[in-house]
């Protein structure tokens, strides 16, 4: 089966500070793979590799087996939840249309083909009942929904999702996350989660990658998520709290607002 | 007053000004979605002083004026296009190009010797005054941003509503982004000639933002805009050719009186369920 993702020997980095060096990563079709650490980690980077927006400094990255390439097709993109621009013309179907069709230039004429795809993939995430709402007016949690809805227009083989869950209530974390979920186990579409909180997701995953200062560590979240494994990628004290089923990480060094965050 | 008779004879002789007006008003409508949409407000300004200073520049060369609006509108476009992607510096870069424009314009204008009136008119606008070969020039333009803003219409919502997913999904966002400055640049010179440098938002900004109070549909906002800049620009030249008034503050005063109209009839959308 070939991997949705495969990096050999991956090295990038960014002015003058490597973010990461010789990482080896393959993502097989269907796995759940977080990314986790600290702002400036190179999580965002790696993100922007896969999407072959930035070169590696050294070695290969490739998706389903082909050197990466801008504007690859077979990956969806769910980005984290902004703010609507109030002047936004734009109903919550037409977030989901621009998946379909928004990159094609031409008279913006949406043909019935299209529709139907828009139709479909609304349902897929139940977001048919505030469809014709305007953007503005959605709330956190239903934009998501949609974003959900534009990654999955073109039957992605690789999800990458950014922090999709950030500044949601616990209620809609669970049901995006949720989605996504299904999505990669009904599809075996491989996903890669780029989050500051590992909890809203902790079921779910089957691997993390924690970067931190230049390292990075791989395993399954029971193999990471220990005092003696991140002290040792961060050089320094660092405390792994289970309570309740939930994880906090305490002491990362040089990141102050990481306290009581998770991970 | 004058009388209906007069009145025809002059509808007759400005018959070209009002189809540059009514091509512009369109035009002004359907780009100032994406003003809105990408938050240019100011960047409009900004090129009209430049494309003010252009234009001062022409007269005072004695060249054709519509051309020299454009090349600087197309400068401040390109500028601003270039080194502003980002908000933030798109601001500040408008806030130092716009009094250097404004300064290079006046400075252009004292050293003219002509007639004052073309002074003037530049500042607050003169279609009426414009000559046949250059109404051409600006219908011609106005239709060439019209056709190129249909064609790249989809991609630069999706770039407008979301930069890094557009490009993640294959859009060009950098070149999309540049297209549109030059876009607006057209548009700004076209309006700088027929509603003048200081007022050229009333047909690039207040339509779109009237439609935008009225529907979030991105059929019908369009629509509505292209609606409420032409009846603003046309509506404006036919009031004032009954009077000896210049043209300009009739087309903000229409284009104005249509968005308080937008807003409160707006508020009892947004309040009804």
């Amino acid at each position: 089966m070939i991997p949705a993702l495969t990096v050999r020997n991956g090295t990038l980095s960014f002015a003058d500070r490597t973010l990461w060096s010789d990482l080896d990563l393959e993502v097989a079709p269907g796995e759940f793979l977080a990314v986790l650490g600290s702002n400036g980690s190179g999580k965002t980077s790696l993100l922007r590799a896969i999407l072959g927006q930035v070169p590696l400094d050294a070695g290969t990255i490739e998706v389903h087996g082909q050197p990466v390439h801008r504007g690859n097709r077979r990956i969806g993109i769910i980005p984290q939840q902004r703010l609507i621009m109030a002047g936004t013309p734009l109903r919550g179907r037409d977030l989901v249309t621009l998946g379909v069709n928004g990159h094609r230039f031409g008279l913006p004429i949406t043909p019935k083909t299209d529709r139907d795809r828009v139709d479909a993939l609304l349902a897929s995430v139940g977001a048919t009942g505030y469809a014709d709402r305007p953007l503005g007016q959605l709330s956190g949690g239903e934009q998501q929904r949609l974003r959900v809805a534009q990654a999955l227009a073109d039957d992605p083989i690789l999800l990458l999702c950014d922090e999709p869950l950030a500044s949601l209530d616990l209620a809609h974390q669970s049901a995006v996350a949720e989605l996504i979920d299904t999505r990669r186990r009904e599809h075996d579409t491989a996903v890669i989660f780029v989050t500051h909180d590992i909890n809203p997701i902790l079921g779910t995953v089957d691997r993390i990658l924690y970067l931190a200062e230049g390292r990075f560590t791989i395993g399954t979240p029971d193999e990471v998520l220990r005092s003696e494994v991140l002290s040792g990628l961060y050089g320094a004290p660092v405390e792994v709290i289970r309570s309740r089923g939930r994880i906090f990480v305490a002491g990362i060094p040089d990141a102050a607002h990481h306290e009581g965050e998770v991970a | 007053m004058i009388d209906f008779a007069t009145y025809l004879e002059l509808l007759d002789l400005v018959k070209a000004s009002i189809a540059a007006a009514a091509v512009l008003g369109i035009v002004g409508g359907l780009i100032g979605v994406f003003v809105m949409q990408r938050d240019m407000a100011f960047a409009v300004h900004g090129i009209s002083e430049l494309s003010f200073a252009g234009a001062a520049g022409a007269l005072l060369l004695g060249v054709n004026v519509a051309v020299g609006s454009l090349v600087g509108s197309l400068i401040a476009a390109l500028i601003i296009g270039l080194l502003g992607a980002r908000a933030r510096d798109r601001n500040s870069i408008i806030g130092v190009l716009m009094p250097f424009g404004l300064g290079l314009g006046i400075l252009f204008l004292a050293l003219y010797p002509g007639r004052s009136g073309n002074k003037f008119g530049l500042l607050t606008g003169q279609i009426v005054s414009v000559n046949f070969e250059q109404l051409g020039l600006l219908i011609g333009i106005s239709v060439l941003v019209l056709v190129a803003l249909l064609i790249v219409w989809r991609p630069l919502t999706f770039d407008s509503l979301d930069p890094e997913v557009a490009a993640a999904r294959g859009v060009p966002t950098r070149a999309l982004a540049l297209i549109f400055m030059v876009l607006l640049g057209l548009a700004v010179a076209v309006s700088v000639q027929v509603i003048g440098a200081l007022l050229v938002m009333a047909l690039l900004v207040t339509p779109a933002a009237a439609a935008l109070r009225l529907s979030a549909s991105p059929l019908l906002v369009p629509i509505l805009s292209m609606g409420f800049g032409l009846v603003s620009a046309v509506g404006g030249i036919l009031i004032a050719l009954g009077g000896s008034l210049p043209i300009s503050p009739f087309i903000t005063t229409i284009s104005f009186a249509i968005y308080i109209v937008a807003r409160i009839v707006g508020q009892r959308v947004r309040v009804a369920p």
